[in-house]
């Protein structure tokens, strides 16, 4: 049985019937040009904003359950966040406990382990580097455990050393019994990364299944309106405008 | 250091009280007062302590409480850390609705309530107004619309002021403006309390709200928080906060904007951890305040208002001074 199953899901036009699952253990990554509508495919599966269609995790329709029950199954770390406040480490991470209402120790530590921030965890969120920071965002949603891990562009801005560092995050998380879908630009990465990926272009799924498959040359050219090259024989994968 | 702040602040709490009850210019026994005035039985220490002490300085304790709690509320909603209760337009409201009473010579079957209870009325009148005008919680709006109401209830307040029918209704309105805990009697407990408990209990019920909003609007749905409801319940929380205290006790200003301050190097910045210790300093702060009123030599008093806004104006230079560095 899949983790996540989407069916038919439609935001005004920004989505169109997009379906697709999700496994245990599994990446997915979503890649397509921007405005391709993946930030708010990830948003309305999170349930921030609303949409047509249904929703299921594992036998549960999110839709019907109440929404702090829901983001223990499902969480999401949008695009860009930042604090409003001058927040230590610690503090940040522990706000990934909202949905279940308290300040489970144990997770938070995990946390912490996972995204290997424990030289930081006492110093304010505004002191980090970039770098350190996207670990820190990461470790809040990871603190709250979700069945269902969504993250939005996770490595923009970042240089390839924290680039790496995150994506191997997400791929541990992944392979601990959980599932993530993950937006990403670099198709390089995603190739390397994502067990899966979903390729949208103007709210439609154009494509869906192994990066064999997905990446295809013509496909993406198409998609992006530009020549691409695709070599994924190479270790690590290249995928480059051609 | 934290773990030790909230049991100092209650041990603070618990002194600034007794100093407040044991200072006057009468010397007379604070347990013997108290266990006079208990007792029912007429005594002199019954009489000070009981009626006029004990009033003045639980007064002085819940606007304070009230005023530190609405401010760091407010600070934690709007994500700003210049926002203040007179903000949102509940002072003006309530000091509208209260001269509105003095001028028109309404409520006069309610005696010593008349004031506080049109007070009350004003706040929640501004603050649904200004809820109505914002359409949401968002906070440039919520600024955008209290300014507004503020501005509106500032120029009928100057109406009412203009047209006052005697120098001595004027007189009374604008010394009750200035903000004093001092004659007020029980009577204004009875207001005051209930309305910091219901508007405290809102605030406390939404405190997770205000740690999510910290990482913004978007990170704190997806955590399975309603940030449009739950921002309304603060604004009125916030209403029953600032209304009755400023009913009941005049303007005290820079309280709600002062105390967040004074609390988050102790504590740190997330907004929910600042919530109860700022309720413990407002508390201290404003009793403090009040003994200095009433350490001064006799004669012109100088009102509770006017002394927490001198010490509080050269704060808010400080801080607009700590803000500009960071854009300059």
């Amino acid at each position: 049985m899949a983790l996540i199953s989407v069916h038919d899901l439609t935001v005004d036009t920004r989505v169109k019937h997009a379906s697709l699952e999700l496994h245990r253990c599994e990446m997915l990554g979503l890649i397509g040009p921007n405005g391709a509508g993946k930030s708010t495919l990830l948003n309305a599966i999170a349930g921030v904003i609303e949409s047509e269609g249904k929703i299921h995790v594992e036998d549960k329709d999110v839709q019907v359950l109440d929404s702090k029950h829901r983001a223990r199954l499902i969480g999401l770390q949008p695009q860009s966040v930042e604090s409003a406040w001058s927040i230590d480490v610690n503090d940040v991470v522990e706000l990934g406990r909202i949905p279940w209402g308290d300040s489970d120790q144990n997770a938070i530590q995990q946390a912490i382990k996972w995204t290997d921030i424990e030289a930081f965890t006492h110093r304010r969120i505004n002191e980090l580097s970039g770098g350190e920071r996207a670990r820190v965002w990461l470790a809040r949603v990871l603190a709250g455990r979700p069945q269902v891990l969504l993250v939005d562009e996770p490595i923009a801005n970042l240089d390839i050393h924290y680039q790496l560092s995150v994506m191997n995050v997400l791929w541990n998380y992944a392979q601990n019994n959980h599932g993530v879908i993950v937006a990403i630009h670099d198709l390089s990465l995603a190739a390397r990364y994502c067990d899966r990926l979903c390729l949208m272009h103007k709210g439609n799924i154009i494509a869906i299944g192994n990066p064999e498959k997905v990446l295809n040359e013509e496909i993406l050219s198409d998609t992006y309106g530009i020549p691409v090259h695709v070599n994924l024989k190479h270790q690590p994968p290249i995928v480059i405008p051609g | 250091m934290k773990r030790a702040f909230l049991p100092s602040l209650l041990i603070l709490l618990i002194i600034v009280t007794w100093v407040s009850l044991s200072f006057g210019s009468v010397a007379v026994s604070v347990v013997t007062g108290i266990s006079d005035w208990l007792r029912h039985i007429s005594s002199r220490e019954a009489l000070i302590i009981g009626e006029i002490r004990l009033p003045r300085t639980l007064l002085a304790l819940c606007v304070g409480a009230a005023l530190g709690l609405s401010g760091a509320a407010l600070q934690g909603l709007l994500r700003n850390p210049l926002a203040d209760p007179s903000l949102v337009g509940a002072s003006q409201g309530a000091s509208l609705g209260a001269a509105t009473v003095f001028y028109f010579g309404l409520l006069t079957g309610m005696g010593a309530l008349a004031t506080a209870i049109a007070g009350l009325i004003g706040a929640m009148l501004a603050l649904l107004f200004m809820l109505g005008l914002a359409g949401s919680g968002r906070p440039s709006l919520v600024i955008l619309a209290g300014l507004a109401v503020s501005t509106i209830a500032g120029a009928a307040l100057a109406v009412v002021l203009n047209f006052a029918p005697n120098p001595y209704a004027m007189q009374e309105l604008v010394f009750w403006l200035l903000g004093a805990v001092s004659n007020r009697g029980m009577d204004s407990l009875y207001i005051l309390l209930p309305a910091l408990i219901i508007g405290s209990a809102l605030i406390w019920d939404q405190r997770h709200l205000l740690a999510g909003l910290s990482l913004g609007d978007q990170v704190a749905e997806s955590m399975g928080l309603s940030v449009a409801r739950g921002s309304r319940l603060i604004v009125l929380g916030t209403a029953f906060l600032v209304g009755s205290s400023v009913s009941v006790a005049g303007n005290i200003g820079f309280v709600g904007l002062l105390v967040p301050h004074i609390v988050r190097p102790w504590v740190g910045h997330r907004p929910d951890k600042v919530l109860l210790p700022s309720l413990l300093v407002g508390a201290i702060l404003v009793c403090l305040a009040d003994i200095i009123v009433r350490a001064l030599p006799a004669g012109q008093e100088l009102k509770l208002g006017v002394v927490t806004s001198i010490i509080g104006a050269p704060f808010f230079l400080w801080l607009v001074w700590k803000e500009r560095k960071q854009w300059l």
